[in-house]
């Protein structure tokens, strides 16, 4: 047992990768056990990232070496710069972790019932934990060629994942080849930027470049280049062309985890922003930078999400919006980073409130993308105007989508509300027009959730879908603890915040704990 | 694909084989060489593509086929995260046979020297299971190619 | 000036790949200019290791008292140029789904998903 939780950092990893490895050849034998295989893989590694979670948070950052004498051994004997692969794992990376393995867990689980031919499952399950595994390694990597590897790994199987219903039509082809396009452009400007840092400074070690960094005109260009491509990877606006195609054509399970792929990307942005730059570059203008995305993504988002009639493609319209939300607490709290009464004041709170938002988002995005799955699955149509009266026959779904309608619209008791009222308050304090203009958009969410409420749910139960029923149990069971996590977070958001969220904000906050763990010698 | 003409033909049979085996001298002697899993397996999988291009992708498909491949590949892909694994006693990715004395465990010599083949630990040994792996891989995209170029050319003439 | 024509090489790769990506129709061409903004990144990664009078990393062929060239970006281009397989292997296939279902490939034609 030991053993386990000291390698845990790299078998929450490495079990995802063998068992994507050994399915086709498990397939070979029975086709229909791969789903199952895959699902006890990712429980596994839910479990282990419970239990990191619970020692990052007590203990403290943790450090994983690949290749040397012992797991802490950052710098090698007779050298003072790291030089070997490592895994650094403070309170922000286990965060997303845990969303990661959540979120993957779960899709896995409703993949069961959802996926029902099959001659390409084996293929599926494979890129399913291979994208999982790339998720892993952008959230725990303390090295920057190694973050652009796992996002490589992770924008590959998720295009092979869009386009798996290609083969039967169109449009999902279609929706893949602009995603592949996009993301091979953002992968291949954040190579161009690590040559920036590596030709400057000579190591690739996230740690070690952040107390070296001087902000030279390269490290300006450099922070130039990577603000936009990887807010572009994350879906904000004006780049968002990708996101509707992508999340609407893509099976429903995998729509959730694109989510928090989208996320992971949004992590590795704070990531550059906050533990290699600092309070060493113009904070105040990247945040409003960073501000002008999130105010853009909001607005633009809401609004051409109200006039949707595809169901999945107005839930991915909110996805873009919800974005906005994170990229505007995050970047109040990075334009008062350098002032330290200010960001007692206020910044930290913006902070919180956005970086809670993150593991909110998933949890009801997750929930709703499935209900509009499940819909898909028995219905067979995506289109509003087809649908109606659903709620006498499904009403397991109706009482989920209701969950997941009240928690974007930001309604007490559900977690919504408690990441929203955090950015409200201390965005206030920065500059009142952001915070009116994001209860507005809070306000249009709802409408537009009360819209697909109305069509999908209410009214006469129609004719030709008299012989629909409940959706099958595993699929259910996804749902439920989804909203079970949503309504926890929601009656006690205090305990979640004190005891996750603030550890990764002052994780973010304070360069000199990230780069003190490696080079100190620990 | 049509098939190519009798010079073709036999040319290719000749050279196939001397393709294939210069694909894994590359291969097995990546550490100390240029070269090494990814390089040798690219040089190899590109006799299969010559067999394609030359017997045209209907008759290669008695000789080639893409469940073998297949098979191949994952076999290559699991060996080389079983030996990540191996050495998990101390950490990940642990080189437990270098500097040991037994298989590839011999020192290095420092200098200008003809190479030793028997040092480098666990390197080797991942370079055949990576050359492995992208031999087969490459061969199955190309021999997927072929097939999609077939059932365009039936579209198009139908 | 001679020492800079390598990087004037990758800003010429970078600019035709963007114009490519820009102006061209054909999803084909689109994938070729894919490929040449690779390859100029590549390039990149590749020339920051130079250094004058160096001789090339092979470790049995080090004579003494000489500097070799930084081998950790020939690693990282190594590994950059086989993430380019998979990429431009990925975006054919998918050209090649478009093609069956849609019948052309001129991206002015392809749009059933807007709004």
């Amino acid at each position: 047992m030991s053993i386990l939780l000291k390698n845990s950092p790299v078998l929450i990893l490495a079990l995802p990768l063998l068992a994507a490895f050994l399915i086709p050849l498990v397939g070979r034998i029975n086709k229909k056990i791969v789903g199952t295989f895959a699902a006890l893989t990712l429980a596994f590694s839910l479990i282990l990232t419970i239990l990191l979670a619970v020692k990052v948070v007590t203990v403290g950052t943790q450090v994983y070496v690949f290749g040397a004498q012992s797991s802490g051994l950052t710098l090698p004997t007779g050298l003072n710069v790291p030089i070997r692969i490592m895994f650094q794992i403070d309170a922000m990376g286990i965060f997303m972790g845990l969303i990661t393995a959540t979120v993957s867990f779960l899709g896995a689980v409703y993949s069961l019932s959802f996926i029902r031919k099959p001659e390409g499952m084996d293929k599926f399950y494979s890129l399913l934990l291979l994208l999982t595994v790339g998720m892993f390694g952008m959230e725990f990597t303390g090295d920057l060629f190694n973050l652009f590897v796992f996002l490589e790994i992770a924008s590959i199987a998720s295009v092979a994942l869009i386009a798996y219903r290609g083969i039967d039509m169109g449009e999902p082809a279609e929706a893949g080849i602009k995603y592949m396009i996009v993301s091979s452009i953002s992968a291949l400007v954040v190579l161009f930027a690590i040559g920036i840092f590596y030709g400057e400074y000579d190591v690739l070690n996230i740690a070690a470049i952040a107390s070296m960094i001087k902000y030279s005109q390269m490290d300006k260009i450099a922070l130039a280049l990577l603000l936009p491509v990887l807010a572009m990877k994350s879906g904000a606006v004006p780049m968002h062309m990708w996101t509707p195609d992508a999340y609407s054509e893509a099976p429903a399970p995998i729509t959730m985890i694109l989510v928090a792929a989208s996320q992971a990307s949004l992590y590795a942005l704070f990531r550059v922003v906050f533990s290699l730059y600092n309070i060493n570059s113009n904070t105040f203008a990247a945040g409003w930078i960073i501000i002008i995305f999130g105010v853009l993504s909001m607005f633009i988002g809401v609004t051409m999400a109200i006039v949707q009639k595809d169901i999945k493609r107005l839930m991915a319209y909110h996805a873009v919006s919800q974005t906005g939300y994170m990229l505007l607490g995050v970047g109040v709290g990075l334009a008062v980073l350098s002032n330290p009464v200010a960001l007692k004041e206020y910044g930290i709170t913006a902070l919180e409130g956005g970086i809670f938002h993150i593991m909110n988002h998933a949890m009801y995005k997750g929930l709703l993308f499935l209900t509009a799955g499940a819909l898909f699955f028995r219905t067979g149509t995506r289109n509003l105007n087809k649908m109606g009266g659903l709620a006498h026959s499904m009403k397991f779904t109706t009482i989920f989508f209701i969950i997941g309608a009240a928690a974007i619209a930001g309604l007490p008791p559900f977690n919504g509300f408690a990441s929203k009222l955090l950015i409200y308050e201390s965005v206030y304090k920065f500059n009142p027009l952001l915070s009116i203009i994001a209860m507005v958009v809070s306000i249009l969410t709802l409408a537009s959730f009360v819209k697909v409420f109305h069509s999908a749910f209410l009214g006469p139960k129609l004719p030709r879908f008299n012989e629909v029923q409940e959706v099958p149990q595993s699929m259910v069971f996804s749902m439920a603890i989804l909203s079970c996590v949503i309504i926890f977070f929601g009656l006690f958001p205090d305990l979640i915040v004190k005891n996750l969220v603030h550890p990764a904000v002052m994780a973010l906050v304070e360069q000199v704990n990230y780069t003190g763990t490696v080079l100190g010698g620990m | 694909m049509k098939e190519m003409s009798k010079i073709v033909k036999t040319v290719a049979n000749y050279v196939y084989g001397f393709i294939i085996i210069f694909g894994f001298y590359i291969i097995a002697h990546g550490h100390l060489t240029p070269g090494g899993g990814f390089q040798g397996g690219a040089v190899a999988a590109s006799a299969f593509a010559l067999a394609l291009v030359s017997y045209g992708s209907i008759k290669s498909q008695r000789f080639l086929k893409k469940d073998i491949f297949s098979l191949f590949e994952n076999i290559g892909l699991t060996l080389f995260i079983l030996l990540a694994f191996s050495g998990l006693g101390i950490t990940f990715f642990y080189n437990f046979l270098a500097n040991s004395g037994s298989w590839f465990g011999a020192a290095a010599i420092i200098g200008v020297n003809p190479g030793n083949m028997n040092t480098g630990g666990l390197i080797p040994l991942m370079n055949i299971a990576v050359g492995l792996e992208v031999l087969s891989a490459l061969g199955v995209i190309v021999i997927i190619m072929a097939k999609g170029a077939e059932f365009t050319r039936k579209k198009e003439n139908s | 000036m001679i020492d800079n024509l390598p990087y004037i090489a990758v800003a010429f790769f970078i600019g035709l790949g963007i114009f490519t990506l820009m102006y061209k129709k054909n999803l084909i061409k689109i994938a070729i200019g894919l490929c040449l903004i690779e390859n100029g990144v590549n390039l990149f990664l590749i020339t920051l290791g130079y250094k004058k009078g160096a001789v090339a990393p092979i470790y049995t062929m080090a004579p003494a008292g000489q500097n070799m060239v930084l081998p950790t970006p020939q690693a990282l281009t190594l590994t950059s140029i086989v993430i380019g397989i998979a990429t431009t292997a990925l975006v054919l296939s998918v050209a090649m789904m478009i093609y069956k279902h849609y019948g052309t490939l001129d991206t002015d034609e392809v749009r059933r998903l807007r709004g």
